[in-house]
């Protein structure tokens, strides 16, 4: 009798496509004055993939999250150790244009924010920014934008409205285009459904999905399903240590360690 | 500790899978006995008795799918599912077989044996081994016992070839009882696909314990 291992379709490797990192992150410590929220996290996120961070709430995966456009440098008291590099370049660096960095490395977060204006100029507000003053020009961009964000067909008659007369999930959508606008190649999401019922849920889902053709997404969810169907890495995050990452489809099956098997198995505490 | 209303039905569906393989091993033991004594009463109980076991694999797969529909179950909760709907589906093919050995029964009962039974008796007794075994290694999540038990097969696929050899030599010697030489080897056949359906088993259980999926055949 012979014993042959089967092919389980459960790698390390998500796929055999060739991959790059686009985000590599080296002996991450994280503290907020005395309080160490990260500690020694080390990841390769996978350029155009969906990575998700999941963890209980105060596990430092936000905090992670806003750690690769810096945005805690806004944060009194927080002070980062160790390497984070996009595309090689070491964001924590002293001369990193940080406004260039976030155009980078867009991020949509958990309530819609949109500003009280016109869709229109909701979409066109970072083109601005940047300096972009041609009305053709940011024609242009305002249109691709909300059609990658899949949010054309229900706006484009309502363009010059104000963005706060939409729904929830439409909000939400113009806040992806409005990411999209200034052509990041990172688009960081902490927990963007939270605040949507399951129809728009679902659109944002479908939305991610099409979105990693082109760019690396990362996402904080605390929907395990979410993290189960949208992306290609999961890492989890406890008390501050990243205690796992891997595919997707083997940390849900066979998760490497016992404490991120309770956590998704929703036997915690 | 959260979750436990699920770990309660989890809990159940493991022992009902026991439940349902220590009826399966009940039935296989009483087929055979019925038939070494040609007893058609007993007989007849065991073909009715499939019932319970048909709609125990039915309720098994309710469990299951109300589970995966309310629950969504991961990681080894997930895997137990799965292995419970897969055992299932192998006891519930183990029990058929023991049906198929009590209609025999009935098929010769104006017929003399024109042998002893010994070798059919002993497939069956190692067949019941072996789910008493993969039982204990379920519930202990024993993956050295499952191992173990599936090497049992092996003895099993033996008996077969060497009681298909005798009852050829019968048949040749007395082709009157061609009728009953047939119905044996049937049996002996049925038990062999018996210990393949147990090591099948044997190999959800080393992926309910381990996560891997194993040839153990």
């Amino acid at each position: 009798m012979e014993t042959v291992m089967l092919d389980t379709g459960i790698s390390e490797r998500g796929d055999m496509q060739k991959s790059r990192v686009k985000v590599g992150i080296k002996k991450l410590d994280l503290f907020y004055s005395d309080f160490q929220a990260l500690k020694d996290v080390n990841m390769d996120i996978e350029e155009k993939k969906v990575t998700a961070l999941i963890g209980p709430s105060g596990c430092g995966k936000s905090t992670f999250l806003r750690c690769i456009n810096r945005m805690n440098d806004l944060i009194p008291g927080c002070k980062v150790t160790g390497d984070i590099l996009i595309d090689g370049t070491d964001i924590y660096k002293e001369n990193i244009d940080v406004a260039y960095l976030r155009k980078e490395v867009g991020m949509v977060f958990q309530k819609p924010n949109p500003f009280e204006l016109s869709v229109f100029d909701n979409i066109a507000y970072g083109p601005r920014t940047h300096g972009l003053r041609d009305k053709k020009k940011l024609e242009i961009i305002v249109e691709r934008s909300l059609r990658h964000a899949a949010l054309w067909d229900e706006v484009k008659d309502r363009l010059n409205k104000t963005a706060m007369g939409l729904s929830g999930g439409q909000q939400q959508r113009l806040c992806i285009a409005r990411v999209l606008a200034v052509e990041p190649s990172i688009v960081l999401m902490d927990e963007p459904t939270s605040a949507l019922d399951p129809i728009s849920t679902g659109k944002i889902e479908d939305l991610i999905a099409a979105l990693k053709n082109d760019y690396t997404i990362i996402i904080v969810t605390h929907n395990m399903q979410q993290a189960a169907r949208v992306s290609d890495y999961t890492a989890f995050f406890l008390l501050g240590d990243m205690i796992e990452m891997g595919p997707t489809t083997r940390v849900f099956q066979l998760p490497g360690d016992k404490r991120t098997e309770d956590y998704i198995t929703g036997r915690f505490g | 500790m959260t979750r436990m209303e699920y770990d309660h039905h989890l809990n159940e569906l493991k022992h009902e899978i026991i439940r349902m393989s220590s009826l399966v091993e009940e039935l296989l033991a009483k087929s055979m006995k019925a038939l070494v004594e040609q007893d058609i009463e007993e007989a007849e109980e065991i073909i009715e008795s499939d019932d319970v076991i048909d709609d125990l694999q039915n309720a098994i797969e309710e469990q299951c799918i109300t589970l995966i529909a309310t629950q969504q179950p991961l990681a080894g909760d997930l895997r137990i599912i799965f292995a419970a709907i897969k055992m299932a589906t192998d006891l519930e093919r183990i029990a058929d077989y023991g049906v198929g050995i009590a209609k025999t029964v009935i098929r010769l009962k104006d017929e003399e044996y024109i042998k002893p039974l010994i070798d059919l008796p002993r497939m069956t007794d190692i067949a019941c081994e072996m789910l008493k075994k993969s039982v204990q290694a379920f519930a202990n999540k024993d993956v050295d016992l499952a191992m173990s038990t599936a090497k049992m097969d092996n003895k099993l696929d033996q008996l077969f070839r060497q009681i298909y050899r005798e009852l050829l030599t019968y048949v040749m010697e007395s082709p009157r009882h061609i009728n009953q030489m047939m119905s044996f080897v049937l049996i002996a056949r049925y038990l062999e696909r018996v210990g393949d359906h147990i090591t099948n088993i044997c190999e959800w259980i080393v992926y309910n314990a381990t996560g891997k999926r194993l040839d153990l055949d």
